[in-house]
């Protein structure tokens, strides 16, 4: 190989392995052991380089092999569809942006620690928490970054969940605390979908470090006593924990108003694609209170001053991250999902205070229309009479996995199956009439 | 002169216009009324902008403008593998409007390419299975030590210990900690490998494993590494790879053959993926032997026609809530193909070629040292800025802040631990050799001006969008201002409202 567009020395090698003083690239690996020098090509990729019409080619073929459906899928269950904004992937296809680095070096990189601080300002507004870092991977490893942090104040072991949590969530906490000697304690849901609070007078609030709860629950279901949840917990010394739809929000009470010492949750609503599961962004948020803050993982940035008065960003409270404090760092934490937050603060921003609000607004009318429909045509009933967002438990009156496959064949993908009977069912602005009646009447036809 | 754009640009939360907004909201008339109990209805809107489309784009195109990356300039950030990332990859989205819970029959395409890239870094490795939950090294490395803590609880026995090399990426310790180790350093040797009598004397039936990386952080090919297994397995132990500095090596020689049971790639180094302003980034997991069974869920297999997800009979759980970052995957999965086995194959070579041949540029620069020079780096090398800042007071930060004002990006600095005044370079494989002669100026013009005129470095940057911040006001309790709410909180309170 003595030419690629991505490998520019090639035909320069003789020439720097002179300056170098040896004479073969081999004699740059004499330290490795002759036993363990690979003596063959990596059979990695195809056998020669694709050129770029060959590659659009293979890409074209793998979009192929997906199904193309009719509709964007009825599925939430921790991601969901939403309309992208086109601004969003003008803003993020700026190169200065997406080839940078961590802005480890502030004064070259102001634009992006502005833009970071601005995602942390908006999120901030949004949850009415003060702190919030610059990102996480997803609502998961934030939550199990929200638990740790619990444990670390506290030092109890005892975490309380409830039932009603994303199953998948609740999988990424168990893996991540798994190195913890901590313990899970469920709290059950009574027979309208929400939280069993009485539960909370049972368990002794001494060995519990945190509690968490989900608004809207896995099932779709809003809680509507959380506000008793964070005044319990503060009672007991017990950290409390929100899990929270940022869309919702719109018209939903906010963590801060609510009282919760933390605020988790998934940012892939704001403006990010289903990508087929990530990158999405996990969002991380706290009250301004120091003993919280010193705890809390991740990057944030901070407003300050450079040395001639102009206002500037940097990285702050850095002592506590790994590179700086090693084993005692609040969290491994590298790699973030900076761009991701920035898109974030894109689409916060385009939507604006009005603009959130109508948006949770059409959601909660489309998702409630359609349960209405599903109704109206004796598709079977809802599960809880309780009041939900964008997504709920729906009761098929035969078995639904016939349906979703007679769903499927029709080029329409169906809710999140729950068990033989029930299926969650998500909707929001990407499901016009249209497409909710289709569902409707392909349910009907095929059940 | 390199010069660095700045707009006086107010935040977005700043904008005073009212009633306007930059995104039409679908609306469907439907017979619906929003019937929210009181307890929890939100009573204020959120104080987000008003603003319209064309604000929303000039203020973010202004900020891109204040921004460094690597199409802006080199980023020769030691262990962070800056390399350019190709634009064909900005092409990768074909998943964009797929759901991660769709059923399987409908993501056949999807699925195949991650059996595809499981197998190709497995291969690159030289490991047997990988698992692509990872959404970057750290969650790698957290899921690597909790397969050797689950490992060791199968067999019922108590492992307390994880072994770290002094010189590793802080991630390591940070990681051990998480999955509840106590972590013991392992000394290098004066010539920056791993002492071998300390190891000796430390390796006992309490260690649950060594993570390491090689080359390591000195960028220095730790040639003992056979023994190094050997000593870690003699007690049952499990030697982890660090995979940030798998750029040095990658086609040249392989951690499986070296004895290691688990890596975790970072495939926004090695593998191409541009790395975001910190992110997102995208990784693997990967194992070989009877460590396989542990990794997280899913890994993709193949059945008689189709891809399928499965899950490893021991298996951790799940690091990442869906399939990790696949948006990013499908860019190196891009990557790949444009280089096919050949150019793969190259990777090593050609960044380890570009690391020796600054070193010779910058061997005998007054001011700087090199631990063990006679030794060939791999990917990046490490030079001591520690005469310099005796004889000058010019430090590696004041290099660091220097270089910028040259439009190039800064060298990672103060690490490894083990060298003072560090200054970490890692070239990559794609920096032109005329580039590579260009940076290799700078450095020594800065060497020279550092000794003749000192303030001019300890003063800069001066071409840059600001100048030097004030740290202390940035961290100190009563001026951090990690968001807008806290400053107009804090101001409120000043004017006592």
């Amino acid at each position: 190989m003595d030419n690629h567009p991505w490998l520019p020395n090639l035909s320069h090698v003789n020439r720097m392995l002179e300056e170098i003083g040896v004479k073969k690239i081999e004699d740059l690996f004499q330290d490795i052991p002759e036993d363990v020098i690979l003596k063959r090509k990596l059979r990695v990729g195809y056998d020669r380089p694709l050129s770029e019409h060959e590659i659009r080619y293979r890409l074209g073929q793998i979009a192929e092999k997906n199904l193309k459906l009719k509709y964007p899928p009825f599925l939430g269950a921790g991601a969901y569809p939403h309309s992208v904004p086109s601004v969003i992937k003008f803003i993020l296809s700026r190169s200065e942006f997406y080839t940078a680095y961590t802005p480890y070096q502030p004064e070259v990189n102001q634009g992006l620690l502005q833009a970071l601080f601005e995602y942390q300002s908006l999120m901030a507004e949004l949850l009415e928490m003060d702190v919030v870092n610059s990102s996480h991977y997803d609502w998961g490893g934030s939550l199990a970054e929200a638990v740790l942090m619990g444990y670390r104040i506290n030092g109890r072991k005892k975490v309380l969940i409830p039932e009603s949590i994303n199953p998948l969530h609740e999988q990424v906490l168990r893996t991540w605390i798994s190195g913890r000697e901590m313990e899970i304690v469920k709290v059950p849901i009574g027979n309208d979908g929400t939280l069993d609070l009485n539960f909370l007078s049972k368990v002794s609030p001494d060995q519990i470090s945190s509690i968490y709860v989900q608004e809207p629950n896995f099932y779709g279901v809003l809680e509507t006593e959380v506000e008793y949840v964070a005044d319990w917990a503060r009672k007991n010394g017990i950290i409390s924990i929100i899990g929270v739809s940022p869309i919702s929000l719109g018209l939903i009470k906010p963590p801060g108003e609510l009282g919760f010492d933390i605020a988790v949750g998934d940012g892939q609503e704001l403006g990010i694609p289903l990508n087929f599961g990530g990158p999405y962004n996990g969002v991380l948020a706290t009250r301004m209170d120091m003993k919280l803050v010193r705890q809390m993982p991740g990057r944030i940035v901070g407003m300050t001053q450079d040395q001639n008065g102009k206002r500037g960003f940097t990285l702050i409270l850095q002592t506590r991250e790994q590179f700086a404090r090693r084993e005692k760092a609040t969290s491994n934490i590298t790699t973030n999902e900076a761009l991701v937050a920035l898109a974030n603060a894109v689409y916060l921003s385009l939507l604006g205070k009005h603009g959130i609000r109508e948006l949770a607004s059409e959601i909660y009318r489309r998702s409630h229309y359609a349960l209405k429909r599903l109704e109206d045509e004796e598709i079977g009933k809802r599960k809880w009479e309780s009041d939900f967002f964008e997504e709920f438990t729906f009761v098929f009156r035969t078995d639904y996995s016939e349906i979703y496959r007679g769903l499927l064949a029709r080029g329409i993908h169906g809710g999140f199956r729950l068990n033989e009977r029930e299926a969650l069912i998500c909707v929001t602005e990407v499901h016009s009439k249209e497409a909710i009646e289709t569902l409707v009447q392909t349910a009907k036809e095929v059940s | 002169m390199w010069r660095q754009a700045y707009w006086d640009e107010p935040l977005i939360t700043e904008f005073r216009g009212k009633g306007r907004q930059g995104y039409l909201i679908p609306k469907e008339d439907l017979d619906v009324e929003i019937k929210l109990p009181d307890s929890i209805r939100r009573t204020k809107d959120p104080e987000l902008p008003e603003v319209t489309e064309l604000e929303v784009v000039r203020h973010f195109i202004r900020l891109s403008q204040m921004s460094f990356g690597v199409d802006t300039g080199m980023m020769p950030l030691g262990s962070c593998t800056m390399k350019y990332n190709p634009k064909i990859e900005e092409e990768s989205g074909i998943a964009e409007s797929i759901h991660p819970l769709q059923d399987q029959e409908t993501v056949q395409g999807n699925l195949e390419v991650m059996y595809e890239m499981q197998r190709w870094l497995a291969e690159a490795t030289g490991m047997d299975q990988c698992s692509l939950q990872v959404p970057a090294g750290s969650a790698g490395e957290l899921a690597g030590v909790l397969m050797m803590k689950k490992y060791h609880t199968d067999l019922d026995r108590e492992r307390g210990d994880m072994l770290v090399a002094d010189s590793a990426h802080g991630t390591n310790p940070a990681s051990a900690a998480m999955a509840g180790f106590n972590v013991i350093y392992i000394k290098s040797n004066t010539e920056g490998l791993v002492d071998m009598k300390v190891l000796r004397e430390t390796v006992s039936e309490n260690v649950a494993g060594f993570m390491l990386t090689n080359p390591n952080t000195l960028g220095l090919f730790e040639e003992n590494i056979k023994e190094i297994a050997d000593l870690i397995h003699s007690v049952d132990g499990v030697l982890y790879y660090d995979g940030a500095n798998l750029n040095g090596i990658l086609g040249v020689a392989r951690p499986g053959d070296m004895g290691f049971d688990i890596v975790h790639l970072n495939l926004h180094k090695t593998f191409g993926v541009p790395h975001g302003g910190g992110g997102p980034g995208a990784g693997a997991i990967c194992a070989k032997g009877k460590m396989t069974s542990y990794l997280p869920f899913p890994v993709i297999e193949r059945d008689e026609n189709n891809y399928v997800q499965s899950k490893p009979d021991r298996t951790i759980g799940k690091i990442s809530v869906f399939h990790g970052n696949f948006g990013n995957l499908m860019r190196s999965y891009v990557y790949i193909l444009g280089l096919g086995e050949e150019g793969i194959s190259m990777i090593g070579k050609m960044s380890t070629i570009a690391t020796n041949y600054l070193i010779a540029k910058l061997r005998n620069v007054n001011g700087l040292e090199l631990m063990a020079p006679h030794r060939f780096r791999k990917h990046e090398v490490v030079f001591s800025a520690k005469r310099l800042a005796d004889e000058t007071g010019v430090t590696a930060f004041d290099i660091a802040k220097s270089l910028l004002d040259r439009g190039f990006y800064a060298p990672t600095i103060y690490f490894p631990p083990n060298v003072e005044e560090a200054l970490m370079i890692e070239p990559t494989e794609t920096e032109t050799v005329e580039t590579l002669d260009q940076f290799a100026e700078a450095i020594k013009d800065i060497l020279e001006k550092a000794y003749s005129n000192p303030a001019s470095i300890t003063s800069a940057p001066h071409n840059t969008s600001v100048g030097r911040l004030d740290q202390v006001k940035a961290n100190h309790p009563s001026t951090l201002t990690p968001t807008y709410r806290v400053l107009k909180t804090r101001l409120s309170s000043q004017r006592g409202d």
